[in-house]
């Protein structure tokens, strides 16, 4: 609806003022420019800056930090530690979230009030529902309860180790995933599934050879975005994690260094690494994306060109 | 070339909701046969089609096929083929792709993939599109590449869901056409959708005119153009000039004659009318005449309100002492305000049961 509207209202839109406007273009841009600088670049610069310059800043500019943290085998290991909660996390949320999406494409029966169940963990926040997942999967939680209660010896341990981290961030990151994918699914023209269908094509082939190729970009763009946040997992792994220990992240390492042992310079090296780690992350994604479109297999997305 | 069907039957009903979209629509479409669903938005047309091809579940109902129940079939193993009102090509295949999907699907080796694509490219007349994608093709070129995709199976039945509706008039005219050389070439079994009429009667060797669901009237294009059955048919085909009137006699050859206020009306009537029945005599703008004669049985007299140029005609409407208006398209201009006679010649003149709450005079 909203497109149609904007459609109709476009060519109007462009009788006369798309041409002032086209000059101030690039005025336009200066808000949101200098936005960008002063409270992005500028911070991030200074955190560059801040982390080759230890040891209370005397001396010139060295690398100190980041060998410090390499060779530590305490601290290097938070990135295997954050890698191996990142990684399967990310692939489970976008796999199940995925399939949820799929087969809820063509809507289904109380689908509102699945929906609204499904985003009040984003609009709860990390705390609470790390809160929540403390009372419900803990040791003295109601899952255990009744697990004991069906006669089990001992309650299990779901929660201040990897597990409860696991948990954690799935409750939060599979709603944002879901609704990104089944916006995207959604939008694709139920048309196309017909005319397979109607062409020969069983439900899987409907989905291999039609719907998967036209999902993978935004499954992709959603994978990327859910390892991002997950490798920069902080309040869950210390809330509802091991933060001394199989949860110790890379964030928290950070947030030792700032405010544990006030050593800024140590910390912002450590955010830079972690920074790094999710462009890294990022780009082998944004590669395998590219990678699917060159070989044809996504040229076309469905939301996107 | 195709796999020839003998016959098509079905009674289909189908309910969304508590709403009856289909209402026990019933249909035997023959072998080779080009049949056409006509009727107005929202009428169930693309449902009816979409039923047949098993894309949705009927609420209640049977399709046969030959003698073949199919209605449990689903989609793919019906061996039909459909084209799509927004053709509903694969945006991530290419043209060669697209066609070859169904091909693949059914397992052909390669080279005969490609040979036959060609072939069909060659039938559409697009030959060289192989490895553009559909985004860059016109709408008329993907409108050829989605009717060689469902035509490259060879299928028992061929489907149209409004294909030339997005079309400019140009272009619908040129494909309307290519249409109808490929279903008398291949020796295709054809159902169509459309609310066009004009493309419903060129077309179609059988036009299903729709209403609500249900059938209002089935047969030939001359037969609904002519002799429509009630007032639905009548209006949706152009008849513009209505006559409420009370039937006063009839012979046996068909003619009705009845009067409407001071005016006398002959015409055929569409079913026996019984003296004294209510009737409704309608006329096509087109078949209005100007006349100097007397007023009499089926000449009346009006003034001009508004003529209208089309270019070669104009449109009049002309508003009788009753106060009804009649609109009349004549060849030669006629000044506005001036009284003129018109002449409903009795041939052209159908006579109609008036129904109440149904079609209603329009
Ligand atoms: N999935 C659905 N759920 C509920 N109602 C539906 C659904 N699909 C169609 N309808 C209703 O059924 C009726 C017939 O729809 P259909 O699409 O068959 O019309 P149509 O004759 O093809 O019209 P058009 O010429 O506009 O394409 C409409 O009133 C429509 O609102
Ligand atoms: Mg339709």
């Amino acid at each position: 609806m909203r497109t149609e509207a904007a459609a109709a209202a476009a060519p109007l839109a462009k009788v006369r003022p798309a041409r002032r406007l086209e000059g101030a273009g690039p005025a336009l841009l200066v808000p949101s420019a200098l936005y960008v600088l002063v409270m992005f670049v500028y911070p991030f610069c200074y955190g560059v800056y801040l982390s080759l310059r230890p040891g209370k800043g005397e001396g010139g500019l060295s690398v100190a930090n980041y060998l410090a943290f390499f060779l530590d085998p305490w601290q290097a290991r938070t990135i295997w530690v954050t890698l191996s909660l990142a990684v399967p996390n990310t692939v489970l949320t976008v796999l199940l979230a995925l399939t949820v999406a799929y087969v809820m494409r063509r809507g289904i029966w109380l689908e509102r009030t699945i929906t609204t169940l499904l985003v009040l963990p984003i609009a709860l926040g990390t705390v609470l529902v790390a809160e929540g997942i403390n009372g419900f999967y803990g040791p003295k939680g109601w899952l255990n309860q009744l697990l004991l209660m069906a006669g089990l010896p001992d309650p299990i341990r779901l929660t201040h180790n990897y597990t409860g981290v696991m948990i954690a961030l799935f409750v939060q990151h599979f709603p944002f995933c879901f609704l990104m994918l089944l916006g995207y699914i959604s939008g694709i023209d139920p048309a196309l599934e017909h005319a397979a269908r109607v062409l020969g094509a069983r439900p899987w082939d409907v989905f291999r050879r039609v719907l998967w190729p036209l999902i993978a970009p935004g499954a992709a763009i959603a994978f990327a975005l859910v390892f991002v946040m997950n490798f920069g997992v902080f309040p869950s792994a210390v809330l509802v994690g091991q933060p001394a220990g199989a949860t110790r992240t890379i964030a928290i390492a950070a947030y030792q260094q700032a405010f544990e042992h006030y050593d800024m310079s140590m910390a912002s090296a450590i955010a830079v690494i972690m920074g790094a780690g999710q462009l890294v992350g990022l780009i082998i994604v944004l590669l395998l994306r590219g990678r699917l479109a060159a070989t044809g297999v996504a040229t076309m997305g469905a939301g996107k060109r | 070339m195709a796999e020839q069907i003998g016959s098509l039957h079905f009674r289909l009903t189908k309910r969304f909701g508590g709403k009856t979209v289909l209402d026990d629509f019933a249909l035997e479409v023959r072998g080779r046969e080009f049949v056409t669903f006509l009727g107005p938005s929202g009428c169930g047309k693309s449902t009816a089609l979409n039923l047949l091809a098993g894309l949705i579940p009927p609420s209640a109902g049977e399709i046969w096929l030959d003698g073949t129940r199919i209605d449990g079939l689903p989609p793919e193993r019906r061996g039909f083929g459909m084209v799509f009102q927004n053709y509903a090509l694969f945006p991530h295949l290419t043209v060669f792709q697209n066609i070859a999907f169904g091909l693949e699907l059914r397992g052909w080796p390669r080279a005969e993939i490609a040979g036959r694509v060609r072939q069909m490219l060659d039938l559409v007349q697009l030959p060289g599109f192989e490895d553009r994608y559909p985004g860059q093709l016109s709408g008329g070129q993907q409108q050829r590449v989605a009717i060689a995709r469902a035509l490259v199976i060879q299928p028992r039945l061929l489907l149209l869901d409004e294909p030339l509706s997005n079309l400019d008039a140009k272009l619908r005219l040129e494909m309307r056409t290519e249409i109808k050389r490929l279903h008398a070439d291949l020796g295709l079994t054809c159902i169509y959708v459309t609310h066009d009429q004009a493309e419903a009667l060129s077309l179609s060797d059988r036009v299903v005119v729709m209403r609500e669901g249900r059938v209002m009237q089935a047969g030939t294009p001359a037969e609904i153009h002519d002799r429509p059955q009630n007032l639905f048919v009548a209006d949706f085909m152009g008849y513009r000039n209505f006559f409420s009137l009370t039937v006063t006699g009839g012979d046996p050859d068909g003619t009705v004659v009845g009067r409407a206020g001071p005016l006398t009306l002959a015409g055929r009537g569409a079913a026996p009318l019984p003296p004294g029945a209510a009737g409704v005599a309608a006329v096509r703008p087109e078949d209005v005449a100007v006349t100097g004669e007397p007023p009499g049985p089926n000449v009346l007299r009006g003034r001009v309100r508004l003529t209208e140029y089309l270019g070669r005609e104009y449109d009049l409407e002309v508003i009788l002492d009753s106060g009804q208006t009649v609109k009349a398209r004549v060849a030669q201009p006629v000044a506005v305000g001036s009284t003129v006679g018109l002449r409903l010649p009795a041939e052209r003149v159908v006579i109609l049961l008036s129904e109440d709450g149904g079609g209603g005079i329009p």
